[in-house]
């Protein structure tokens, strides 16, 4: 195992510490959130429960390959319950040993894809208050992200601005798969709200929508669905794009989030050829798309592409450039990307600071 | 800022004398243009109903957008192949073109009634013989089928495939669902019988939205996302065991883009290794099956420019699966720059010619015969 570190850490920059930008706190009980939520939807979620575009209630409709929807087999607590629940442990297997000086919590809860309007919003409301009372007040190292329930522009900018004052929260986050495409106009005004506060917008990849799960239809398999995810994603870019989000909104960050990158080269490459071919139908859009992708887009990196040659990414790289690219681990779920192996091709110093650590403190405005 | 992305066209293309183009679009025909080859009930009915006036273009290809219609191609109705000596003159002398596939997309497809659909199918297959293949001796045609029933999809496949002038099967990228479901297996089963490879191509029924995220405003959205459908197709195929099932089949991908396929080895190989008990019949990575079993038309091109398309084609790593197109009269290159330099002369004659006679057994077979004489 040892020597599979392709690239050595052969100066003092490479020791300095990393930002990732992708872990999931779980809750230690199902009922955690209860105390952060008023009794009325304590009472709506024991009577008819957290209801979503989603067969199954309380569970992912995709079985994984591991317990507890897929986790790392060793990231269960020694104290019990689930991982990524018990804070003490999350710091020995995760921050101390792998040097993370930041980590992007990026809770999971699905109250932005519940179909009841309120409980979602209050779901969301209540997400925010435990990540800072489980997470952020005891460990600073952990920054949190704005859940806002999107569907209801409304009621997602009251949670931003009740938010925006304390600094532990340093994203707003909106699943990708929303009732419309992520450009369409009834979510400019979080947009509008994100570039005002210089709040960058993190879509992670979701396992809920509205819709079938690809263009495709409704996929079979987890393999499947796992693909899917860099689809929602690409959809997302092609929206915002197209719909002239980031031509109406300059200054807005958009961060997508566990959809590996390697997809980004030849998306970009597309979306230039036709909207080269179709710009009458988008005369809003003034620039080539991948002008806008250059300036306003940053990709988290796990689950890295893992090419059978392994030089190959470095074509990745070059195209889709190390400015835009931000290590993530995904802890703890089983496709986990440890900084020190996840990439097997070596980086120069400045790629390597850039990927692991400056451009998620620029765009995320850490200390 | 359009020299940096046409500069895949500075240098001059690749000759493409003697090729086969394996995707060529005559124009869809009028529905009353296909009246003769109805049988009674629908000619009757369709009259009655007025379906004879109805265009049945689909909206994931509209006939007249700027990508469906090169402006140099464009005839004065405003629509492009719709004559064979406009695709002769066009498509098949300027290219030096030996062989081409007529690709015709058409609502009969997605009709949603299995009946109309599958009626509507046969009568532009019938079509498609007596006005195009009859009078060009250098044009070749795909069966369609409405995916939607296998029964009425295998029955017309094998009606039509008496006639080997007909040499592949052909259905569209997005359907009821991903297109690796055990409800399409018949319809490989047929094909894989009578030497047919199955076509997928670009387009679709539209009874779901063509994104995970909804349905996108613009036509041109809903045009990139094509190539994640088919990532989706791709993935369904190999998933659920169709090449372990019916291992002499041969997809063929027409008008989905090529330049994703890098990344999507990446990642479904790499997934595959961490998931593979989900799908234990799957003994190989991902991308070894989609190397031996699936094949791309050349059109769209999706690269920026000779250097990043030579370096893709380094990484996916494998000179068999291109198959010339030119995806007439789709805008795709400019001029007669169908083959991009960085292809290298080598490689051009196995897209060209050799690829596509590995693919198609009839196309193959025609050849063969030509020697003889």
């Amino acid at each position: 195992m040892n020597q599979a570190v392709l690239e050595k850490e052969k100066n003092a920059e490479a020791k300095l510490g990393i930002v990732d930008c992708d872990i999931h706190p779980a809750f230690g009980t199902p009922n955690e959130l209860a105390k952060f939520l008023p009794q009325r939807w304590r009472d709506h979620l024991a009577d008819y429960g957290q209801r979503s575009a989603n067969p199954l209630v309380g569970t992912l409709p995709y079985p994984r390959m591991t317990p507890g929807n897929g986790m790392r087999r060793d990231a269960w607590p020694p104290n019990g319950g689930p991982p990524a629940s018990d804070l003490a442990y999350l710091q020995e297997q995760l921050l101390d040993p792998l040097g993370i000086e930041y980590g992007i919590l990026q809770p999971l809860a699905a109250g932005s894809s519940t179909l009841n309007q309120d409980l979602g919003a209050a779901m969301c409301a209540a997400v925010n208050d435990w990540q800072l009372d489980k997470w952020t007040g005891p460990e600073p190292r952990l920054k949190a992200s704005i859940s806002v329930a999107q569907e209801d522009a409304a009621a997602a900018i009251a949670e931003i601005e009740a938010r925006i004052g304390d600094r532990s929260f340093v994203q707003i986050a909106i699943p990708p798969r929303t009732i419309e495409p992520a450009g369409r106009r009834r979510y400019w005004p979080i947009y509008e709200a994100a570039e005002h506060y210089d709040m960058p917008i993190g879509m992670h990849s979701a396992a809920f929508g509205w819709h079938t799960n690809s263009g495709a239809g409704w996929l079979n398999f987890y393999i499947e669905e796992h693909y899917a995810f860099s689809h929602s994603l690409q959809s997302v870019v092609t929206s915002m794009v197209f719909e002239g989000v980031f031509e109406r909104f300059p200054k807005l960050k958009l961060i997508v989030v566990e959809g590996g990158f390697a997809w980004a080269a030849p998306l970009m490459w597309r979306l230039d050829k036709q909207w080269e071919r179709m710009r009458s139908e988008v005369p809003h859009v003034k620039r080539p798309p991948s002008e806008y992708i250059r300036e306003n887009v940053w990709f988290t990196t796990q689950p890295i592409e893992e090419p059978e040659n392994n030089r190959h990414l470095l074509d990745t790289l070059r195209w889709v450039g190390a400015d835009r690219l931000m290590f993530s681990t995904d802890y703890p779920h089983w496709d986990f990307d440890d900084p020190r192996y996840a990439f097997k091709v070596p980086l120069s110093p400045t790629e390597r600071q850039q990927i692991f650590r400056e451009n998620a403190k620029q765009v995320y405005r850490l200390p | 800022m359009n020299e940096m992305i046409r500069s895949l066209e500075n240098k001059p293309g690749l000759s493409t004398v003697g090729g086969i183009d394996c995707d060529l679009h005559p124009a869809s025909p009028a529905t009353k243009t296909l009246l003769p080859y109805l049988e009674e009930y629908w000619r009757e009915t369709f009259v009655m109903r007025g379906v004879d006036r109805l265009s049945l273009a689909m909206t994931s290809s509209p006939s007249r957008a700027p990508i469906n219609v090169r402006s140099d191609w464009k005839a004065e109705s405003g629509f492009a192949g719709d004559t064979l000596e406009a695709v002769r003159t066009q498509a098949l002398d300027p290219f030096g073109t030996r062989l081409a596939i007529c690709n015709v997309l058409h609502g009969s497809m997605i009709m949603h009634s299995d009946d109309m659909a599958a009626a509507l199918c046969g009568a532009v297959n019938e079509w498609l013989a007596r006005e195009w293949l009859d009078r060009e001796p250098r044009l070749r045609g795909s069966i369609i089928v409405s995916a939607q029933n296998s029964d009425l999809a295998v029955a017309e496949i094998e009606k039509r495939a008496a006639d080997h002038r007909f040499v592949q099967v052909l259905i569209l990228a997005q359907n009821d669902e991903p297109l690796g479901r055990r409800r399409y297996w018949p319809i490989y089963e047929a094909a894989a019988r009578n030497k047919l490879p199955l076509c997928i191509h670009a387009g679709g029924s539209n009874r779901h939205a063509p994104t995970a995220t909804g349905w996108p405003s613009y036509f041109v959205e809903s045009y990139v996302a094509q190539a994640s459908i088919f990532e989706s197709q791709l993935l369904s195929l190999v998933a659920e065991g169709v090449f372990h099932k019916v291992p002499d089949l041969k997809v063929v991908f027409a008008e989905s883009g090529f330049t994703w396929l890098p990344s999507f080895f990446w990642r479904a190989d790499k997934t595959w290794r961490g998931v593979r008990a989900e799908t234990p019949w799957l003994t190989e990575q991902p991308s070894d099956i989609v190397k031996r079993h699936v094949r791309f038309t050349l059109h769209p091109v999706d690269a920026p420019d000779q250097d990043a398309l030579a370096r893709t084609l380094e990484h996916i790593d494998c000179d068999d699966i291109l198959l010339f197109s030119t995806d007439y009269p789709h805008a795709q290159f400019d001029g007669l720059n169908a083959l991009p330099a960085a292809f290298g002369e080598t490689l051009a004659k196995k897209i060209l010619i050799d690829n596509p006679l590995a693919t198609y057994p009839r196309i193959a077979a025609d050849f063969q015969k030509e020697v003889a004489k």
